[in-house]
């Protein structure tokens, strides 16, 4: 069964096309990469569904309900989570306090009062918190200030706060991108970790081929706004589209 | 104990302490002695002390927390003084009402104000804040005259209404604000030999309701919700992202903020039953803004030492004068004495703003973490020393 359908969707910037008709089909927990070269369209693609962009035409519409007209906070809350090119987290604020947070926007919605109780009075939030901080293998991190931490591990704490959601739709915007061979290699085995031990759909838009073909059911290729082919890993390797598609970029 | 951890526990007991024995704390030197000149500790200006006290902590919930930056938050304060006269003119010179009632009307005015402004964020939200306050300052003034008293203000009557009060009308004089009949101007005065110390009901009315407002900031600071406040000033977009709403957050900060500042609106005027509009000019927003500052924007205790020590100086430095000064130096040759009187001469007196504009420079520049940071760094330095000392004690010589 098919968790997110993208149908006929155009943006335009001015006169740029930045995406034009696509359409795009996500099985539920699968792993679905969508792939391109720079200023493909991907990142447009991925703003379309989590409602930083709308598009001009064309439907969206994520376990059977559109998403379009939604606000960010609106889209998080029916399941999707979205994991930044550069990772956004709470700097100012210690990696545990980071993780609260979406623990608390899962248990209490958009917005809750509560400005009496204290926060390590929530049993039941720490709790959570701290199990996904384990997970992470983050837990001796926990006191640190979010913005001290390296690259690699904000990544992981980004994603570890995505997790904490229990989101039926993980997006991942070049996670790698910028990364150091270890920290690349490192993150894509938390992804495989994640995709083996929880019920989660992951799309991941990314440059690195060698990332891409460690992870991804199904492939997307996006040339200048448009999907050139969909297919199993094996059969993008060799597809002669693809390579022209990327001519000049030499990887794969 | 009242759920807050050993720490913040100790800082509020800390707290009351201080202002239970303010006036006796603030009376350091004899009457009748050179340096009396600098004692605080008569009525009038410790009121002032607690009562831009909570107008801070209430800014520092909003600005503290969520970085975003009012200018305009004196509109409140005024809102809530009108408020608090009209209460003392139509309802009882009871102060309780009054209070009560100019903490509301600042809340609603608040919502108002801050449904708009929160439509921007930064700079934006600034401008739009002080516009707002600018507009309710030129309001008060002119067109709102019939319930402001215009630029003159609104003070109590002796033939208000005051429907509340069946009947009890004293003499020829205006009542005074009181607190079931216990007025807001008395006091007991206590002499110890050189030393006079007056215990004044206005303030440790306001002294209390400082502390409940100070009890209840700490539980907002350590709340869930002040975790969302801070994750506003932190990543807006990540907290987007991750399913939360942070407009109502934000209205819910800033209305918190403007009860505060009508609060203390409302308590000014229990002290003296008379508001003005320049009680909304920007400059009384920009004071607020420097004691925030000043003392440590984002920390518990900072604004209320910031509020202390803007008031101290405006009240204390700004009664200096070149006579006083002669006496002080009059043990010098002539010529030492009228050279020292001209250079410190601009920076009292008159001239007190320009002695607080420099430490306010110093402090940006030297403790970007205000007279709080002053204190962690002494505090540091201590402790340095100490474990020097105990490190020295362990490991003697060989
Ligand atoms: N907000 C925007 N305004 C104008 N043009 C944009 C905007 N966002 C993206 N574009 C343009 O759209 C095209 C696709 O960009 P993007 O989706 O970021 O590509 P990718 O992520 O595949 O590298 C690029 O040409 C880019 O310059
Ligand atoms: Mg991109």
């Amino acid at each position: 069964m098919s968790i997110l359908e993208v149908k006929g969707v155009n943006k335009r910037f001015g006169g740029l096309q930045a995406l034009g008709d696509v359409n795009l089909s996500v099985q539920e927990n699968s792993v679905h990469a969508i792939i391109g070269p720079n200023g493909a369209g991907k990142s447009t693609l991925l703003n379309c569904l989590v409602g930083k962009l709308i598009p001009d035409t064309g439907s969206v519409m994520f376990d059977g309900q559109s998403v379009l007209g939604r606000t960010p906070y609106e889209i998080n809350q029916m399941g999707i989570s979205r994991v930044f090119q550069t990772p956004e987290i709470f700097g100012d604020l210690t990696v545990m306090e980071n993780m609260m947070i979406p623990c608390f926007a899962k248990r209490d919605g958009a917005f809750e009062m509560n400005a009496w109780g204290s926060v390590l009075g929530q049993k039941d939030i720490v709790a959570h918190a701290e199990h996904v901080l384990e997970d992470m293998n983050m837990a001796d991190k926990r006191q640190m200030m979010a913005s001290s931490m390296s690259r690699g591990d904000k990544r992981r704490l980004e994603i570890g706060m995505c997790l904490a959601q229990e989101p039926r739709l993980l997006l991942l915007d070049e996670p790698t991108a910028g990364m150091a061979r270890a920290d690349t290699n490192n993150t894509i085995d938390l992804l495989k970790e994640i995709k083996d031990k929880r019920d989660i759909t992951i799309a991941i838009i990314e440059h690195d081929m060698h990332v891409v073909f460690s992870l991804a059911e199904r492939i997307t290729v996006l040339a200048q706004g448009t999907p050139l082919v969909e297919d199993v890993p094996e059969n993008i390797k060799g597809n002669p589209k693809v390579r022209e598609a990327y001519l000049g970029e030499a990887q794969v | 104990m009242l759920g807050l951890n050993k720490k913040d526990t100790s800082l509020l007991l800390l707290v009351a302490a201080l202002v239970a024995f303010a006036p006796i704390l603030l009376n350091p030197f004899p009457e009748g002695s050179a340096l009396a000149q600098f004692n605080a500790g008569y009525p009038d200006l410790m009121q002032r002390f607690v009562i831009f006290g909570i107008f801070a902590i209430g800014f520092n919930i909003l600005f503290g927390l969520t970085g975003y930056l009012s200018f305009g938050h004196a509109a409140f304060l005024g809102a809530g003084s009108y408020a608090g006269v009209w209460a003392l003119k139509l309802l009882t010179i009871n102060v309780i009402p009054a209070i009560i009632i100019s903490t509301i009307v600042a809340g609603l005015f608040s919502i108002l104000i801050g449904y708009i402004s929160l439509r921007r964020s930064g700079i934006y939200f600034s401008i739009l804040t002080l516009a707002f306050a600018q507009m309710a300052f030129a309001l008060a003034a002119s067109v709102l005259t019939p319930i402001t008293g215009g630029e003159t203000g609104l003070q109590t009557n002796l033939n208000d209404p005051r429907i509340l009060d069946f009947g009890v009308r004293e003499g020829g004089n205006i009542p005074a604000p009181s607190l079931f009949g216990l007025e807001m101007g008395s006091s007991f005065q206590l002499p110890v030999a050189g030393w006079l110390w007056t215990f004044n009901v206005g303030y440790y009315l306001s002294a209390v309701l400082m502390l409940i407002a100070f009890y209840i900031a700490i539980r907002i600071f350590r709340s869930p919700f002040g975790m969302m406040l801070k994750a506003v000033k932190s990543n807006q977009q990540r907290l987007n992202y991750t399913g939360l709403n942070t407009r109502p957050y934000m209205l819910a900060c800033f209305v918190i903020s403007g009860m505060y500042a009508g609060l203390a609106g409302g308590l000014m005027v229990a002290m003296d039953p008379l508001a003005g509009p320049e009680r909304m000019q920007w400059t009384a927003s920009g004071e607020v803004v420097l004691m925030s500052i000043l003392g440590g924007v984002g920390t518990l205790i900072g604004p209320v030492l910031g509020a202390g020590f803007i008031k101290y100086f405006e009240n204390i430095f700004s009664k200096i004068n070149d006579n006083l000064l002669h006496q002080w130096f009059a043990f010098m040759p002539d010529g030492i004495e009228n050279v020292l009187v001209a250079i410190i001469h601009p920076f009292i007196g008159k001239g007190w703003h320009l002695t607080l504009g420099l430490m306010f420079m110093a402090v940006i520049i030297f403790l970007p973490g205000g007279l709080v940071e002053l204190g962690q760094r002494i505090g540091r330095l201590f402790k340095r020393r100490k474990s020097d000392d105990t490190s020295g004690q362990t490991t003697p010589a060989e």
